[in-house]
């Protein structure tokens, strides 16, 4: 029996590992590679589940690579924000792999498996070296391997996926620039890149200028990589013309993992206390997560393509989060709501994408106009799509209702009343750009047929099973979460959070 | 197994959608279950009403919620078993006629009919077992959504476009619904349904309060207080018992349920008088219930002048609570019921007409009286209650809010003046139907081949409509019958002190 504080690092490693295998395998034979992944995250769900359990009954997980000593090795740290984001990223990965089977075989040519499949398990790498590690710099390298590797997911699309990724390429990387240079500067002034040292010794040299700029530095360089408004202007074009595989789990896992990375930013290494000490500061993030919530709104309804609709759907489902981030220095719900949302997104979004590539995959249609009768034709993956739309609008008793709630009350608890206003607002507005398309699938067009005589037996073939399953567990997941969330059960969660990130917790109003 | 009888009332319907959805090959198969389901439902809610009307409170607590202080479970009062008694038996009513109906003109998607007209009998009935907002307003969502695809049923462009003008009023409803509830549960740490009010809004800020409540009169659209109210007519494109469902059953009492559940057990009649916004609710109600019989009276379409007298209706029962006196609420529980089973007799009439002569307009109807004289005569009855005559329920309601007005201390003549004028003009629109019907001669030269294929509606639409218009003389003989003059008195004396005196 393997202790559990080795877990971290065996996540990484075995899926480092399993990355060259799929290539070398895929030599062999073609078809394994698929089954590696999904063994691989399997695997590592499982272990992330330990980990969770772990941290919640005994504490933090500290990991000292090579048993060098914290300041001068690098350390994994796992509290209860990092094992939560862990098994919602292995859980979602884990789903999209098996999804991707099929879907995959159709979208990419036979001879770029191996190497996809590769790149997609390095990014899965990434996305979690991301969430373990208590290292700024090592944070760095893990960010540089998911966004390469996701520059190439979706440039394998090929056609307009290049100058997508392109796109991509150059916004990412001046993001990581950004953070590199904060990086930079915290180093120079504290001569440490660990996290929890970090934390230890800016409190005095918070009036440092380089210590100031550090932190504009990470939040933009962050918030390039997570797509925060107004730098989304790569991601619209990436998520749309991105194989739906990709687009699936770059959207429900990749801008998860980077608001993660700025949650951990700003409370484990900042702190509150840095918010607090520049007055207004997290009312800028909430006014710019509200803008993010109201524009990405209205680019959506403006838009045909269904995926290119959900893409700036995450734009403002994206401010949700921040604004939760944002409120949170007010409200313990603020940050009770980012947290909710990540999971809520992440598994609402995936089905929405998962249900969207299902329709390119068997009827070829991606524009909204084109959907009628959708509903007859597919009604799994319809009713799928319907149940996560009704929970991104956020109608109870769906999941993004809680989160929905969840916001509303931080929002009164910091007597922010405008932001109030504001989802309330994007209620409505994500009612109307999802509501459109549920009517065209199910009520517009087809008039006075008769339904008994129309549906036979087309059901059975609808889907393969390995797409059909990972869709309609999300979309169950949707219901149960939102029920999940409004009950107790996951108040230790919270309160965990709340104490590992050093706000004042565990007392609800 | 007292406590769980609501459970198991709520899961007739929710085990009963799957199976509408299962058997949909087999037409037979699928009514069944909604009988079955509905007659269990009204059997289990029935059985709680001894319990309730010996003083208790059945409560029913499935989680405490992530917000402390906030249960999700079911509290049933007397106020919410007389919504739920009303809403479960006209639900076996309803589905007979809708068998009918449906058949009759040979509807398509008629599986998704069924099914979510069950799926809003949980909205419904979760609605009236609410113990807190929270609750409320998850299954007053569940409600609003389960409806949509019910009134866009035809499919066409107009239907659609009156769906989504349902949606967008309710939905943005809903929105002020939720700040409303969130402001409240933030200021009192508690959103519970207590007669007579929470206590601890007394203590916020008079400007709070007032907007709060102006948000929670948005949130309950459903009731149709104009000037939001024309989402209403608007939502008669669907089909008749559809139509049924909306203004006798379930979404306008929800409505109006709810805008008596603020006045009396979360804001409370003193805090109200206090605030003055009895006088506003007061106003807007004799605004509407005015207005509304005024539009009326000019519309030619039956189920369009219908739902304009359910817009008036609707505000005697807003009016009744506005009062604060115990004889007006008593009135306006009173009014739930009865305006129930008065209002879905006249749209199974107008479903009955339209199906057994074609005709949607009143103008064409002339001499139909002698055609289908069952359907007419329960027109007629019913017609009578609304305008509040003798022998028909609509005039017990009707004359406990007018000594609900007369023990107004200030302004009660002129409410009680509102009332009377309504209910004349109630009778400006209702007599021209009856006497079209009865005393005019049909159009000469159709009059002779016509009247040989004019038959009554088919047995299924013709028995449910004529038990709720003989319900309707029932009710006035004896106004206890299915417990509700019991339970309005016992939901009264939990109330506590009114005003007005008994």
């Amino acid at each position: 029996m393997i202790p559990i504080e080795h877990f971290p690092v065996l996540i990484i490693a075995i899926s480092l590992l399993s990355a060259f295998t799929i290539l070398l395998a895929g030599w062999v034979n073609r078809k394994s590679c698929c089954l590696i992944t999904i063994a691989t995250i399997t695997f590592q769900f499982i272990l992330s589940i330990f980990i969770l359990r772990h941290v919640l009954t005994v504490g933090t997980i500290r990991y000292w690579l090579g048993g060098w000593r914290p300041p001068w090795g690098i350390e994994y740290v796992v509290d209860a924000l990092n094992a939560f984001v862990l098994v919602v990223i292995l859980f979602l990965s884990l789903l999209v792999a098996i999804y991707s089977k099929r879907n995959v075989e159709q979208e990419i040519e036979a001879k770029k498996l191996p190497t996809f499949y590769s790149i997609f398990q390095l990014l899965v790498t990434g996305l979690c070296g991301i969430i373990v590690t208590g290292d700024m710099f090592n944070l760095f390298v893990f960010l540089e391997i998911a966004s390469i590797t996701a520059y190439a997911l979706i440039a394998v699309a090929g056609g307009r996926a290049l100058k997508a990724s392109y796109n991509y390429l150059i916004m990412g990387s001046l993001g990581a620039c950004f953070y590199m240079i904060g990086v930079g500067y915290l180093y120079s002034v504290t001569g440490t890149l660990n996290m929890a040292d970090l934390r230890i010794l800016l409190p005095p040299l918070y009036a440092n200028r380089a210590v100031q700029a550090a932190f504009v530095f990470f939040v933009i360089g962050v918030s390039i990589k997570a797509y925060v408004f107004p730098l989304h202007t790569w991601q619209p074009d990436a998520y749309t013309y991105a194989p739906s595989t990709v687009s699936a789990l770059i959207a429900s896992t990749m801008s998860k993992v980077m608001i993660y990375a700025l949650i951990r930013l700003i409370y484990s290494v900042f702190t509150l206390d840095f918010i607090r000490s520049y007055m207004g500061l997290d009312l800028v993030i909430c006014w710019v997560a509200a803008m993010a919530i109201i524009a990405g709104s209205i680019f959506a309804i403006t838009q045909r393509n269904l995926k290119r609709m959900l893409a700036y759907s995450s734009v403002s489902q994206i401010g949700y989060i921040i604004l939760g981030v944002g409120l949170s220095p007010l409200s313990i719900w603020g940050l009770y709501g980012a947290v909710a949302h990540i999971l809520n997104h992440a598994v609402m979004k995936g089905c929405l994408f998962l249900a969207a590539g299902a329709f390119i995959h068997k009827e070829g249609l991606w524009n909204i106009r084109d959907f009628e009768g959708l509903g007859k034709k597919m009604p799994y993956a319809s009713a799928a799509f319907t149940i996560a739309a009704i929970s991104m609008i956020g109608i109870p008793p769906a999941a993004g209702f809680a989160s929905k709630l969840f916001l509303i009350l931080a929002s009164l608890e910091a007597s922010q009343y405008p932001f109030v206003a504001i989802l309330l607002l994007s209620t409505l507005l994500n009612l109307v750009y999802f509501w459109r398309v549920i009517d065209r699938m199910y009520f517009v067009g087809h008039g006075h047929g008769h339904e008994e005589a129309t549906d036979g037996g087309e059901s059975e073939s609808e889907l393969p099973l390995s797409m059909l399953v990972p869709m309609l567990i999300l979309a169950a997941l949707c219901i149960i979460l939102g029920i999940f969330w409004l009950t107790e059960l996951p108040l230790p969660l919270f309160y965990e959070i709340l104490s590992d990130l050093g706000v004042s917790g565990g007392v609800t109003l | 197994m007292e406590l769980m009888t609501p459970l198991f009332a709520i899961l007739c319907p929710i085990i009963a959608a799957p199976l509408i959805l299962l058997s949909k090959r087999h037409p037979n198969i699928r009514e069944g279950w909604t009988i079955v389901a509905s007659v269990a439902m009204f059997a289990l809610v029935l059985s709680m009403a001894p319990k309730i009307l010996s003083g208790e409170v059945i409560e029913c607590i499935f989680f405490q919620t992530i917000f402390e202080g906030i249960d999700f479970g079911f509290k049933i009062d007397a106020f919410g078993l007389i919504f739920a008694i009303t809403s479960s038996s006209l639900w076996i009513l309803v589905s007979l006629y809708s068998i009918g109906y449906m058949r009759a003109l040979n509807e398509h998607a008629q599986t998704r009919f069924f099914f979510y007209f069950c799926i809003a009998l949980v909205g419904a009935i979760g609605v009236a077992f609410s113990g807190n907002l929270l609750t409320f307003f998850i299954f007053f969502e569940i409600l609003t959504v389960s409806t949509y695809p019910l009134v866009i049923h035809e499919q066409t462009p107009e239907a659609l476009s009156g769906g989504h003008k349902y949606f967008a009023y309710l939905l943005t409803g809903g929105c002020f619904f939720l700040f409303a509830i969130m402001m409240t549960y933030y200021l009192t740490g508690t959103t519970d349904l207590t007669p007579g009010g929470i206590s601890a809004l007394g203590s916020a800020s008079r400007m709070i309060l007032i907007v709060m409540f102006f948000c929670f009169l948005l949130a309950f659209m459903k009731a149709a207080w104009m000037p939001f109210h024309s989402w209403l007519p608007t939502a008669m494109v669907a089909p008749t018992p559809v139509s049924a469902l909306l203004h006798a059953v379930a979404v306008v009492k929800a409505g109006v349920f709810g805008i008596v559940r603020i006045v009396c057990y979360v804001y409370g009649v003193d805090l109200m008088h206090e605030l003055g916004l009895w006088l506003v609710l007061a106003g807007i109600a004799a605004f509407t219930m005015i207005v509304g019989s005024f539009f009326a009276i000019a519309q030619d379409n039956l189920k369009k002048r219908l739902a304009y007298s359910t817009i008036s209706q609707l505000s005697y029962i807003i009016l009744g609570a506005a009062f604060l006196t115990s004889n007006g609420i008593k009135g306006a529980m009173l009014h739930i019921p009865f305006h129930g089973f008065m209002k879905i007799t006249l749209f199974m009439c107008a479903g009955a007409i339209m199906v057994a002569t074609g005709k949607k307009n009143i103008s064409e109807m002339a001499g139909i009286g002698r055609q289908i004289p069952v359907t007419m005569l329960a027109f007629s009855i019913t017609a009578l209650g609304m305008c509040g005559i003798p022998p028909v329920c609509g005039f017990i309601s009707k004359i406990y809010l007018c000594f609900g007005a007369w023990s107004l201390d200030q302004y009660g003549i002129i409410f009680l003046a509102i009332i009377l004028i309504s209910s004349l003009l109630d009778v400006i629109y209702f007599f021209p139907i009856i006497y079209t019907a009865f005393f005019r001669e049909p159009e000469g030269e159709r009059s002779g081949t016509g009247e040989g294929k004019i038959k009554e509606a088919p047995i299924f639409m013709l028995v449910p409509l004529t038990i709720t218009a003989i319900f309707s003389i029932i009710f006035f003989i004896h106004p206890n019958t299915l417990f509700i003059f019991d339970l309005v008195n016992t939901a009264i004396a939990e109330l506590g002190p009114l005003f007005g005196g008994i």
